[in-house]
């Protein structure tokens, strides 16, 4: 048993992570924290992707001449982990300029709070429409 | 059989079709756009004629337009059969559009540019369910005549209306969509085709269990034949204004219905198929209930379009009891009851409508003696009413004589009692009506002479007198309708 | 030259809408007409260059291009067979079509200065959007994915009421969720085989089926994407992104982006795990029909209970996914083929529905549905546009929409699961019932109070919005009659899938 969670370390960490972000993504009020959440969870994925990509004693895999037979570690998850963190970026990104946004237009960056200020908004709304 | 392909069910179907463009058109002159729906139907009626002697040479006239998906067609197939449906429709639209003329105008009503837009269409419906030639066919039709005489129901406009049409909608469609449609895709499932083919598609393609409740759908399907407890709509309907009553609740719709009910019944399942699962029994009791129920509900009835309307819903169960006798002279009574009902009914609904237009009266309790303000309209309502009863002289018996003969001929003589029966109904019905406008005084106050013959009444009356004419004639001439009837029993029963 | 680009149309028919979102706010920065132009004509020859694609896949059968000639599985390649290339062309036609009708609704409804960026942005989330359907390679699909996912929550948030900032930030979150899901099961679908090529993961991974790994990446795709479709309970995002979104991105969303979704799901289900895996390993279509025949009630029922046009039309989105999932939960070519032509059917008749509602609020601002009376008589082409699509909703014969219900149908019995029937056709039957009230509305109802009608200003919708509309709705009619086309392709795509 310990063997088996000791062998496969990287993958609980990933998960214990990943559940740390989807927590604060799903349960958190703070839309800041939400997104703090989204890019635990985003990184604890890259993690995975990197440590499954590991290899005891590997080097980059950049060969040169006479250096044949080198161990090196399987660039292609790198390159795709890569190209996720700019979509992760990009993702915070317009996040963040969405809760800029929220901010000045309801000023509170608390979900409830907003949520009842839209309910407040449609109720008043139907009142004078005289509905 | 000897079959030609020829564009003219088409042609027939179209006409009005277009015809809806021209009214579109002529919306600021009213009499132009009048005279486009007097010609179309007048054209209709020719082109529909011009197929008769074909039929009657024993060929069948068909077209096959196009395939719209792998199975799926759009073809149609003019028979003995759809020429019964087909001319009684194209007939009475012709009086009908005068009909419109002056109850419309008299009346003053609102809208008259999409209403003869909305009846020239469901016309071409009407013929499009005559003439089609599968199952697919027909389903457009059906579902494009429930869209098209919606706004003719909804035409008030008023509260009432709008309640009342939308129920019509969902009745209609909603038994079209959810049963019909589920026994159409069974259909496709089990035979391979949606092909209407005398004696039947369906058996021996699956087991009796699922056979039988293909059965069960397509008659809870088809709303428009009025068989209960799918007969709500009709009565609802009964807002739309009078010419729409007429021609749509009492002949083109409904008969829709009961045609489409006959087709499925000998040319789906097969006269054989029916009688061998005693489905046509089970059909026979349904519509006996329906019969002796809707005449017993039409007693109580002092508004008479609604009389009319449960009268209907009963005349209707004829043809269809008729029909599921599965006999030959029962057969071919129920295909003459169509024309018959068709004429009696219009007569009646026409009347109503006249009354109304005249005098505003929509009541029977307010009927007293208004046969001496109009005495013609009283006298074909007279007519009519007695046809629908049975007595000889009118169309109406040569029916109801059949039909007895085809109850004895199946030995179920119950039938014969329920005929009978219902036709003392029917006279509990009609009768008071006929004795109050004769030989009740007028109420107090009343002027006797209302100008009957003048101005747009006159259009009003002019027509209930050709349909109470031609009830009379269909009487005389019904040796020669059973000749075409007897073209319809050989091809569906001849081959068993 | 000529030859060289005939030779190149499979990379650039998604290129060169990419290469027009770029160049857009570069040349159009203060001109938002050049913008609109450039957008427009790239468009429109992506349009040309699919229908080219899917010509020739009909013909000669499937495509493979190689990216700067790398074969794979070092190079990323596109693969268009017909499912992706009637996809494509689907995708293309709607990007170009509401292109059309955007200029002068974005007038209208979004800041001057900001309308050049909405091109940009509009033109990314097609070209992510097409992207996804003709990569060949499954992260490259991730990354398509997210493109016309971060362009598409940036288009909601340009709504006009703040409303839509926080229905973007729902969305966002909810497809981060899902983004990351599918991201995870490529990963564990890449430990497993070694590959990204969905070519060869197709051909690598019946042989190890019974591994845990091809298990968990399975339940993690299948989740995913279940957000992206808004299936069923995972709907929550869609209606408040559709009701805030401006009137453009609202048409350009139901019609495709979830369209696109289900055509992912399909190509994982049916072609990266293969039929068989669906049948003998996981037996997840049980759950996709369950799911479904909720969808299809839940959504309806909700959608009559909307007094709001916009979110009405939402719920009913919801609704008929669980068409298209219900195809495919089927698991034979006859559902198969009624779902695909339930993703076209979809695609033309919300496009024209939500266009019908641009031009509402174009003319008046309104968008509660008690708001419509008399419309009838002061939009009637639009009006008239709008009837056809609702006929199309219902399903009505000679539409495009009963194709689809009639193959669902059909294919159900052939499954021998007839009690699914009823299920379709009472959806249908509560589609009448919120559109019907609709139409009522319009034509019908007689207005209490003439004066404080809310529709007496209202005038036909401008030629530039009605033109793209009326198109749509003649579709919906063109496309249901002459049903054999579209159906030999859809057919065609599902036995391919089904490996028949």
């Amino acid at each position: 048993m310990m063997e088996f969670i000791l062998g496969k370390y990287n993958y609980l960490v990933c998960i214990l992570l990943m559940m740390i972000g989807f927590y604060a993504m799903i349960a958190k009020e703070n839309l800041v924290k939400k997104v703090i959440g989204l890019n635990i969870f985003q990184t604890a994925i890259f993690l995975f992707y990197i440590s499954v990509s590991y290899m005891e004693g590997a080097t980059a895999p950049v060969v040169w001449q006479g250096q044949e037979g080198v161990l090196y570690g399987n660039p292609l998850p790198h390159v795709l982990i890569l190209t996720a963190i700019v979509v992760g970026i990009s993702m915070t990104a317009l996040a963040l300029g969405l809760i800029i946004k929220i901010y000045q237009e309801y000023g509170s960056i608390e979900e409830n709070r907003i949520l009842e200020l839209n309910q407040l908004e449609e109720e008043q709304n139907l009142k004078r429409a005289g509905r | 059989m000897e079959i030609i392909e020829s564009t003219k069910p088409i042609y027939a179907i179209l006409i009005s079709f277009f015809a809806t463009f021209l009214i579109a058109f002529a919306a600021r002159s009213p009499n132009l756009r009048e005279s486009w729906t007097v010609i179309a139907a007048l054209i209709k009626f020719g082109i529909v004629m011009s197929m008769l002697p074909i039929i009657l040479a024993g060929k069948t006239i068909e077209y096959n337009l196009l395939t719209v998906m792998p199975g799926l067609d759009i073809a149609f197939r003019v028979d003995a059969f759809s020429m019964f449906f087909a001319i009684t429709a194209s007939t009475l639209w012709i009086v009908t559009a005068f009909y419109c003329i002056g109850y419309m105008r008299s009346l003053k009503e609102k809208h008259q540019t999409r209403f003869y837009m909305c009846f020239a269409l469901s016309l071409s419906a009407a013929l499009g369910i005559a003439f089609s030639a599968n199952l697919f066919t027909m389903f457009i039709f059906y579902e494009m005549l429930t869209l098209v005489t919606y706004p003719l129901v909804i035409h008030s406009q008023t509260a009432e209306a709008v309640k009342k049409a939308r129920r019509y909608l969902v009745y209609l469609l909603g038994t079209s969509i959810v049963f019909q449609l589920t026994a159409i895709v069974a259909t496709f499932y089990f035979a391979g085709t949606l092909e209407f083919i005398p004696g039947g598609i369906l058996a021996g393609t699956a087991s009796d269990m699922v056979i039988v409740v293909i059965f069960i759908l397509f008659i809870a399907g088809i709303a428009k034949a009025g068989i209960m407890p799918f007969h709500v709509w009709l009565p609802e309907a009964m807002v739309a204004p009078t010419p729409v009553s007429a021609l749509l609740h009492a002949v083109a719709v409904v008969k829709a219905g009961v045609f489409i009910v006959i087709k499925i019944l000998l040319y789906v399942f097969g006269v054989d198929l029916l009688a061998e699962l005693g489905l046509g029994l089970a059909l026979a009791f349904v519509a006996s209930f329906t019969i002796i129920a809707a005449s017993v509900i039409a007693l109580q009835k002092d508004n008479l379009k609604a009389r009319l309307a449960y009268s209907t819903v009963g005349q209707l169960s004829y043809v269809v009891l008729a029909v599921s006798l599965l006999t030959p002279a029962a057969i071919a009574a129920s295909l003459m009851h169509i024309m018959v009902h068709a004429s009696s009914k219009i007569t009646l609904f026409f009347t109503a409508g006249a009354i109304y237009a005249a005098t505003k009266k929509k009541k029977i309790s307010e009927l007293d003696g208004i046969g001496k303000q109009m005495p013609l309209t009283m006298i074909a309502f007279t007519v009519g009413a007695l046809s629908l009863i049975g007595v000889p002289l009118f169309a109406g018996f040569i029916t109801k004589w059949y039909m007895a003969t085809g109850a004895i001929e199946a030995g179920h003589l119950i039938f014969v009692g329920v005929i009978i029966i219902s036709s003392m109904l029917n006279a509990a019905y009609f009768l008071p009506i006929v004795r109050a406008a004769f030989f009740k005084p007028l109420p107090e106050g009343e002027h006797p002479k209302v100008k009957e013959l003048s101005g747009y009444t006159a259009f009003t009356v002019v027509p209930l007198l050709i349909t109470a004419v031609m009830v009379v004639a269909l009487f005389f001439v019904a040796p020669w309708v059973m000749v075409l009837a007897q073209l319809v029993v050989a091809s569906v029963i001849g081959g068993s | 030259m000529i030859a060289n680009i005939i030779e190149n149309i499979p990379g650039l028919v998604v290129l060169i809408v990419i290469i027009a979102a770029s160049l857009i706010p570069l040349v159009g920065k203060s001109r938002p007409v050049l913008a609109w132009g450039i957008a427009v004509i790239a468009a429109f020859l992506s349009f040309i260059m699919s229908l080219y694609i899917l010509n020739v896949v009909m013909t000669t059968g499937k495509i493979r291009y190689w990216f700067g000639n790398w074969e794979p599985p070092w190079g990323i390649e596109y693969v268009f067979d017909p499912l992706s290339a009637f996809v494509l062309t689907l995708v293309s036609f709607v990007g170009f079509i509401v292109l059309v009708y955007a200029k002068k609704s974005l007038e209208a409804e979004i800041d001057p200065e900001r309308i050049t960026y909405f091109y940009a942005l509009y033109m990314l989330f097609i070209g992510g959007l097409m992207g996804v359907v003709a990569t060949g390679d499954i992260f490259n699909l991730y990354v398509f994915l997210e493109i016309a996912a971060i362009a598409g929550y940036a288009l909601i948030a340009v709504g006009r009421r703040r409303e839509a900032l926080m229905a973007s930030f729902t969305y966002l979150i909810l497809g981060t969720i899902a983004a990351a899901f599918i991201l995870i099961g490529i990963g564990y679908l890449y430990m497993a085989t070694g590959t990204l090529n969905i070519i060869d993961l197709a051909v690598i991974l019946p042989e190890i089926y019974q591994s845990k790994v091809v298990l968990i990446a399975f339940a993690f795709f299948t989740v995913g994407l279940s957000i992206k479709i808004a299936l069923f309970p995972l709907h929550n995002w869609l209606p408040n992104a559709y009701t805030y979104a401006p009137s453009v991105t609202s048409i350009v969303m139901a019609a495709i982006a979830t369209k696109v979704g289900a055509y992912v799901l399909i190509r994982v289900m049916f072609t990266v795990f293969g039929p068989e895996f669906e049948l003998t390993v996981v037996h997840v279509t049980e759950v996709f029909l369950v799911l479904s025949v909720v969808a299809m009630i839940i959504g309806s029922v909700l959608a009559i209970a909307q007094t709001d046009i916009k979110k009405m039309l939402a719920y009913s989105s919801i609704a008929q996914v669980g068409y298209i999932t219900l195809g495919i939960a089927l698991m034979n070519v006859t559902g198969l083929t009624g779902s695909i032509m339930h993703i076209l059917n979809h695609a033309i008749m919300k496009a024209c529905l939500f266009m019908v509602v641009g031009a509402i609020v174009y003319r008046t601002g309104i968008t509660h549905i008690h708001d419509f009376v008399g419309l009838g008589k002061k939009m009637p082409y639009t009006m008239a546009a709008f009837t056809i699509g609702a006929l199309s909703m219902i399903g009505m014969p000679l539409t495009v929409g009963f194709v689809g219900k009639w193959y669902l149908t059909l294919g159900s019995l052939e499954a021998g699961m007839w009690y699914i029937i009823p299920v379709i056709l009472v959806s249908s039957l509560l589609a009448v019932g919120y559109l019907w009230r609709l139409l009522d509305n319009i034509y019908f109802k007689q207005p209490e109070n003439a004066s404080e009608l809310k529709t007496v200003k209202a005038k036909e919708a401008p030629l530039a919005m009605l033109i793209p509309t009326c198109v749509l709705a003649l579709l919906c009619i063109v496309l249901g009659t002459f049903a054999y086309l579209p159906i030999s392709i859809a057919e065609e795509a599902a036995k391919v899938l089904l490996r028949y």
